[in-house]
């Protein structure tokens, strides 16, 4: 449930970037702080087993799929949350950059929903208290099931509240949602069977390496402040949407996520001046689509801009032929002129 | 088993390290250059109208010049651009059937705005994951790394990324030695069954642990007392402000103009 790239708005991407960056610095701070030297390679060669254990996968029985480990759980219930977390970063960093899974912009998201709600929700607020340190296999179970299940489902969710609030993907919610939970469901159950049976496996193995009963207390207040916040920026954003008949993803974003006055002005200034810019400056008047004479328009105002979305978004119809075939034409010759220069390109540095 | 697949990515990889340790101009440009030049342009890219196209058209030249100026082979980087591409496909591809308002006509073609949307999602896909990509390929791990450190990135996190790229294909090699074994034991089996399933990856996992616990001796003996200390080499050139500095006034002008539309424009004026 990697969220792709293609899928997040900057306004969202980068939200989530600041919360994951608070995230890694936040677990950072605790490792330093916990002076286990040894941390440092395990955390490395764990991380790189999550990688290897996700390439092998099993059967389920009876349903001709197969299942694999997605790992978050089972690395907070090895290393504790704060190293889980700084692995499980790390992996969806390499991920995005040598695989191409996600990607650059939606790295904070999928931080946040692949590592946050594990790490920092299911492991601490229900593996935790289920298991106590004792690893039966009853207790293991139960616990892990619950834990990643209620991960993954947190996971899932935040997926579809941060494509809701990108506004790119036409995707209604309730679809979304009911199409995102029950799989991750499954999912979840598998993960947790997978993650019970490891860590059963790993208790009888090796009992001295599961962290023993209460060796660390977590469950401090703030990772839960910041998940709610971060629940309610993403809610304001995705309410207002539906509020707004504008469909543009980026604009209301911005004014409902920061939702002062500064952010109104700052769309009167830059904003408006960048579509003035663009309006003024157009190569092609003949072909551009102008229903109202610029002097019409009250200058600097935000209106500039939002009339601008909503004529093209509401009135397609009224759009004149040149427009998009002029679109047409110049995008492909432009592809051609590209694909041309990367052919000088590589020709290029062996001379020099 | 889904592992024939899963070696080839690994070799692509390690490929990718071979294409990084180059030396073409691309890669002499420093790490911190190329990775604010790479997150800039996917937020220029992110931040059009959602169904906008032709605007988007002239930002394929950043992926061009880097992969031609780069000598990276387009095939190793369109082959991961397929394995990336099906999810953002599949929510997109309900962009056309939700969305059926005409935005588009082409004579007696009537495009929907869904349709446009999606395309457009395809078109950030191919240049945000496209732009990763050639991120890694040009710079390669290490560089890149210390190059993160330099940029403010906590040391503990760019160390992280550096142990577990390093042993990545240690392990990997490990799991593929467990999976062929018991691919020939449990010949006509197709796929493993839980509980084995279970004890393989279990195994893998002690392996795991034991390594890092000699790993960390290992180090121990190197007198490790906790702190990481990286060396960095490679001080700023005149090329790389340059670099970064031409490639932001490039994507600010495409993102004001649309460099493609008024190019067909021109062309059409010159036709007509």
């Amino acid at each position: 449930m990697h969220m792709a790239d293609a899928l997040v708005s900057p306004v969202v991407g980068g939200t989530m970037w600041l919360a994951a960056c608070g995230l890694i610095g936040h677990s950072v701070r605790r490792i330093e702080a916990s002076a286990k030297d040894h941390l440092v390679p395990l955390m490395g060669v764990l991380g790189a087993f999550v990688f290897t254990a996700q390439m092998i996968n099993f059967t389920i029985p009876g349903t001709g799929s197969s299942g694999h480990l997605g790992g978050g759980l089972l690395l907070a219930a090895l290393l504790g949350p704060h190293a889980a977390l700084l692995v499980i970063a790390s992996v969806l960093t390499v991920q995005a950059l040598f695989f191409a899974d996600g990607g650059l912009l939606a790295l904070g998201c999928n931080i946040v929903n692949l590592g946050f709600f594990p790490a920092y929700v299911a492991y601490p607020w229900v593996y935790r208290v289920i298991v106590r340190g004792r690893y039966g296999a009853m207790r293991g179970s139960v616990a892990a099931l619950a834990a990643s299940v209620l991960g993954l489902q947190l996971g899932a969710l935040s997926v579809v509240l941060q494509t809701q609030a990108s506004g790119i993907a036409e995707l209604p919610f309730g679809a979304f949602a009911a199409l995102m939970l029950p799989i991750h469901l499954a999912i979840g159950v598998v993960e947790g069977c997978v993650t019970a049976a490891v860590v059963a496996f790993v208790a009888r193995a090796r009992p001295e390496v599961l962290p023993v009963a209460d060796a660390e207390p977590v469950r401090s207040l703030r990772p839960v402040l910041a998940a709610l916040l971060i629940a309610a920026a993403l809610t304001g954003g995705l309410l207002s949407g539906w509020a707004s008949s504008l469909p543009d993803g980026l604009e209301w974003a911005i004014a409902r996520l920061s939702g002062t006055e500064e952010v109104s002005a700052l769309r009167g200034t830059w904003h408006a001046r960048l579509s003035a810019v663009q309006e003024r400056t157009a190569v092609m008047p003949d072909y551009a689509f102008r229903q109202t004479p610029l002097s019409a328009r009250p200058d600097g105002s935000d209106g500039a801009s939002a009339e601008s979305t909503t004529a093209r978004a509401d009135a397609p119809s009224a759009l004149p032929l040149g427009t998009s075939v002029a679109g047409v034409v110049g995008g492909a010759v432009t592809l051609l002129v590209i694909s041309w220069l990367g052919f000088v390109f590589r020709k290029w540095p062996r001379a020099v | 088993m889904a592992f024939p697949m899963a070696v080839e990515r690994w070799l692509d990889v390690a490929r990718m390290d071979e294409l990084a340790r180059q030396g073409t101009p691309v890669h002499r440009i420093d790490a911190r250059a190329q990775t604010v030049t790479t997150l800039l342009f996917i937020g220029v890219v992110m931040s059009f109208a959602r169904d906008e196209l032709s605007a988007l058209m002239p930002f394929f030249i950043y992926p061009v010049a880097l992969m031609s100026a780069g000598r990276i082979p387009a095939a190793s980087l369109l082959r991961k651009l397929a394995v990336a591409m099906p999810f953002a496909v599949a929510v997109g591809l309900l962009n056309p059937v939700f969305d059926t308002r005409p935005a588009l006509a082409l004579g007696p073609l009537h495009v929907s705005s869904g349709w446009l949307s999606f395309l457009s999602i395809m078109l950030r896909c191919l240049l945000t994951v496209s732009a990763a990509l050639l991120l890694v390929a040009c710079t390669g791990m290490q560089r890149l790394c210390e190059g993160l450190v330099r940029l403010g990135v906590p040391r503990v996190f760019a160390v992280q990324l550096l142990f577990l790229y390093r042993y990545l294909f240690l392990l990997a090699d490990e799991g593929r030695r467990m999976t062929r074994g018991i691919e020939l034991r449990s010949p006509g089996v197709r796929g493993v069954r839980f509980r084995v399933y279970v004890s393989l990856i279990g195994h893998l996992l002690l392996r795991a642990m034991a390594r890092a616990e000699r790993i960390y001796h290992a180090m121990q003996a190197r007198g490790f007392d906790g702190r990481i200390r990286l060396q960095f080499t490679s001080p700023l050139r005149l090329a790389d402000p340059l670099f970064v500095g031409g490639w932001t006034l490039f994507f600010a002008v495409a993102r004001v103009w649309n460099l493609a539309e008024a190019l067909g424009a021109l062309l059409m004026k010159g036709v007509g």
